[in-house]
């Protein structure tokens, strides 16, 4: 046993790190959701990019075109792309990539736009229509693959994260079915550790945001993280952000080998933990911050909105922890 | 990352298993929860059969006659030894884990040869006398002074909260030999024997109405110098080098105890009923088991984090404080689970209508120091907030 990152994968996270700090820094992060937003909010440029770096076709055998890497790798490259707030359907399109087909090789290259959704809840809400050159719809039965431009329903007008543009559907097309049920559950589970990666990532990244806050700010003659109660709630913060990193590279590590536990808890786990990490960090990190939290200008209110986003997709805490229960 | 274990590992595992199934029969019935010497006599005879099988002291250096196991090693031990129900390490605790290695890493060949032997073979039991009515979180303000005295040291004060105190034989045990310096550099690090004369022992009662802590008292106790080991006032050193062999595995059998309990629990949930419905037909209280389930899945994970980072590195992670106040807190919340399972069954520290209130209200009450001994969880979040996230110091 041996659950530490190694050289590889310590690689990888640095490269994918500079790459997101880089490519998609702070400036262009604001720039999207400020100044400069695009149809879906999906950069049709920095999407070919993401492709490039691999974040469509990591999974992908190398005989086929893609990088032939395992889900731990993928959530370590997640987690980074949470940290800087990354937009886009970007679990849906990796799952896509793993396709057979135009559809996977385009997806895999970064040329086409993937959404997902689950079909069999209501009310529905598809992300970043606007954008989707395609649309696949997880159902019992399988997935189906529906056109985006045959959806009908209404753009919200007020998404709660602005980098989520949502339509709110009353009914899917019926679509063709591209793949089977055995496919749908895997992805579910590998959509759900990616999801939890992403939480993950924006924890971390809220612990730190907070955590520098407080060691800046000054009040009664003293930096505020120097009051306990400020610093607990920063504990607190990197305990919650360590214990989903272990449920997280477990659950990735598993689903690369199910014969070291129960895949199905570990996800469930990783899903549950990476939520609850990035939600009660937002509000923490929130507080910390004080009135400047609550400004547009700070970017706390972008993590925990997206955080928000995230808890919806793949499960959310109420069905994973009632699933839970149930393998007890 | 790799969560698989490699077949060396997989072949010890195999062996102790196979170990285990035997010696498990053989356990003489366990004694009644507050009769000590009964239970002194119950865990170091299981001490004594770990000896004979070549499993005693496994993650100690091999000078020190233990087995030099690694980390992962000594996490597959604890794993089964508690997936087979064997006894805890009991009175054992502070000789296996605290006492022993530290005298390996600070102590003399001779204090080697004189105590170890007995830890490994459960003919002594140690406890910690650390912590004062003064100086509980600042241990480093204990006051119980030691002067030099010819070739003994004479030891005045008292110690609280001394587990086991009364059937130990021997105290590791903290004292003040420099009254001028600052706090954390006139401390010394002793080994006193309990029967040495002076030290009177007073049992302290516990929420439980048990004992198994105690006031000691010490009236002019003559202590050899040759007892004390490392340098005179350098014992608070001494007392981390302690703590560095913490190598991931403290709450190894407490995890895997409470993954069990929670299957427990969701069975006595299907059994309990108000108001014609089970307790499991309750969405809300399926929900807490399932988040509980989470969390002691994410732990074990982190179990075996910082496990292999202490097996990488040789050196333990920041990750203690983290992995304590997680666990001490969560666990305390699955405890408030069966007690709220239980019913009015809560009543009674004593089985009724065939449902485990003697030991789960006994635990129960016993959860609410989890979160208070071997570091409140205050002092933990400052830990964490000072010495890995960098925020600044109390005072
Ligand atoms: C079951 C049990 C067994 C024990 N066994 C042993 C043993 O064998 N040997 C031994 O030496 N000791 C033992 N202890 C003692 C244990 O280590 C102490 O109880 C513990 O360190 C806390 O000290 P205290 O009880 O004096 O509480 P205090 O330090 O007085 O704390 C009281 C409260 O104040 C808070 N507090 C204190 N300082 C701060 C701060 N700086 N910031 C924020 N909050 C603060 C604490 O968190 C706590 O809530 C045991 C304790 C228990 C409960």
């Amino acid at each position: 046993m041996d659950f530490q990152l190694s050289e590889d994968q310590r690689d990888l996270r640095s490269g994918v790190r500079e790459f997101c700090e880089g490519r998609f820094d702070r400036e262009r992060m604001r720039a999207l959701v400020d100044t400069a937003p695009v149809p879906g909010m999906v950069d049709r440029a920095l999407w070919r990019e993401l492709a490039e770096t691999g974040f469509f076709s990591l999974r992908i055998a190398e005989e086929a075109g893609g990088v032939g890497l395992g889900v731990a790798e993928a959530a370590l490259v997640y987690e980074e792309a949470g940290r800087v707030l990354l937009p886009g359907p970007l679990v849906a399109t990796h799952l896509a990539a793993s396709l057979p087909g135009r559809l996977g090789e385009e997806a895999a290259a970064g040329d086409v736009v993937v959404g997902l959704i689950e079909g069999d809840s209501w009310p529905l809400l598809v992300e970043h229509l606007d954008a989707l050159d395609c649309l696949l719809v997880l159902t019992d039965e399988g997935i189906r693959r529906v056109d985006p431009a045959s959806v009908r329903g209404r753009l919200v007008a007020h998404p709660v994260d602005p980098f989520t543009p949502v339509t709110a559907v009353d009914e899917l097309p019926g679509g063709e079915v591209v793949a089977d049920v055995r496919v749908a559950e895997e992805w579910r589970r590998v959509g759900a550790v990616l999801t939890a990666a992403l939480q993950l990532g924006i924890a971390g990244r809220l612990t730190e945001l907070a955590t520098q806050y407080a060691k800046e700010r000054e009040q009664f003659g003293r930096v505020i993280g120097g009051f306990q109660a400020v610093k607990h709630l920063c504990a607190d913060m990197l305990v919650r952000t360590e214990i989903a990193r272990a449920a997280v590279y477990a659950a990735a590590v598993t689903l690369d080998d199910p014969a070291v536990g129960d895949a199905e808890v570990a996800v469930l786990t990783a899903k549950v933990m990476g939520d609850d990490a990035a939600t009660r960090n937002g509000k923490d990190a929130t507080q910390v911050y004080g009135g400047m939290g609550f400004t547009w200008e700070v970017d706390v209110h972008l993590y925990v909105k997206r955080s928000w986003v995230h808890a919806t997709q793949f499960g959310a805490a109420e069905e994973n922890e009632a699933a839970l229960a149930s393998t007890l | 990352m790799d969560l698989r274990y490699t077949e060396a590992e997989e072949g010890f595992r195999a062996e102790l298993r196979a170990w285990l199934d035997q010696a498990i029969p053989l356990l003489p019935p366990k004694p009644d929860r507050n009769d000590w010497p009964g239970r002194r006599a119950y865990d170091t005879a299981w001490q004594r059969l770990l000896f004979d099988a070549g499993y005693a002291g496994l993650h100690w250096s091999v000078e020190a006659g233990g087995k030099g196991a690694t980390p992962t090693e000594h996490l597959i031990f604890l794993e089964e030894t508690e997936r087979a129900g064997a006894p805890y390490v009991g009175a054992n605790f502070v000789g296996l884990l605290h006492a022993g290695p530290t005298i390996d890493a600070a102590g003399t060949d001779e204090q080697r040869r004189r105590y170890l032997p007995g830890i490994l073979r459960g003919d002594d039991v140690w406890c910690q006398g650390f912590s004062e009515p003064g100086a509980g979180s600042d241990l480093a303000s204990l006051r119980t002074r030691a002067v030099r005295d010819g070739d003994d040291y004479v030891v005045n004060g008292s110690k609280i909260w001394t587990s086991h105190a009364e059937v130990a034989d021997y105290c590791e045990m903290l004292v003040r030999t420099d009254p001028d310096a600052p706090k954390h550099r006139g401390i010394t690090w002793l080994i006193v024997p309990m029967d040495t004369p002076g030290i009177t022992i007073r049992p302290l009662e516990t929420v439980m109405g048990t004992s198994e802590f105690a006031e000691v008292f010490f009236d002019d106790v003559r202590v050899p110098v040759a007892n004390r080991v490392g340098e005179e006032n350098d014992g608070w050193r001494v007392t981390m080098v302690t703590l560095s062999f913490e190598r991931g595995t403290a709450f190894v059998s407490e995890v895997v105890a409470c993954q069990r309990l929670l299957r427990e629990l969701a069975a006595l949930a299907k059994k309990v009923t108000r108001r014609q419905a089970t307790a499991w037909d309750d969405v809300a209280l399926r929900r807490e088991l399932g988040h509980l389930t989470a969390e002691f899945e994410a732990l074990w994970a982190l179990t075996k984090w910082n496990v292999s980072e202490a097996q990488r590195s040789g050196v333990p992670g920041v990750g203690g404080s983290v992995f304590k106040l997680r666990f001490s807190e969560t666990k305390q919340k699955v405890y408030e689970l069966a007690h709220r399972l239980l019913g009015r069954a809560a009543l009674a520290v004593d089985d009724v209508a065939g449902l485990p209130g003697a030991t789960l209200m006994d635990e129960r009450l016993s959860s609410l120091s989890y979160t208070i001994a071997a570091g409140t969880s205050q002092i933990q979040r400052n830990i964490v907030g000072e010495r890995i996230l960098g925020l600044p110091k109390e005072r």
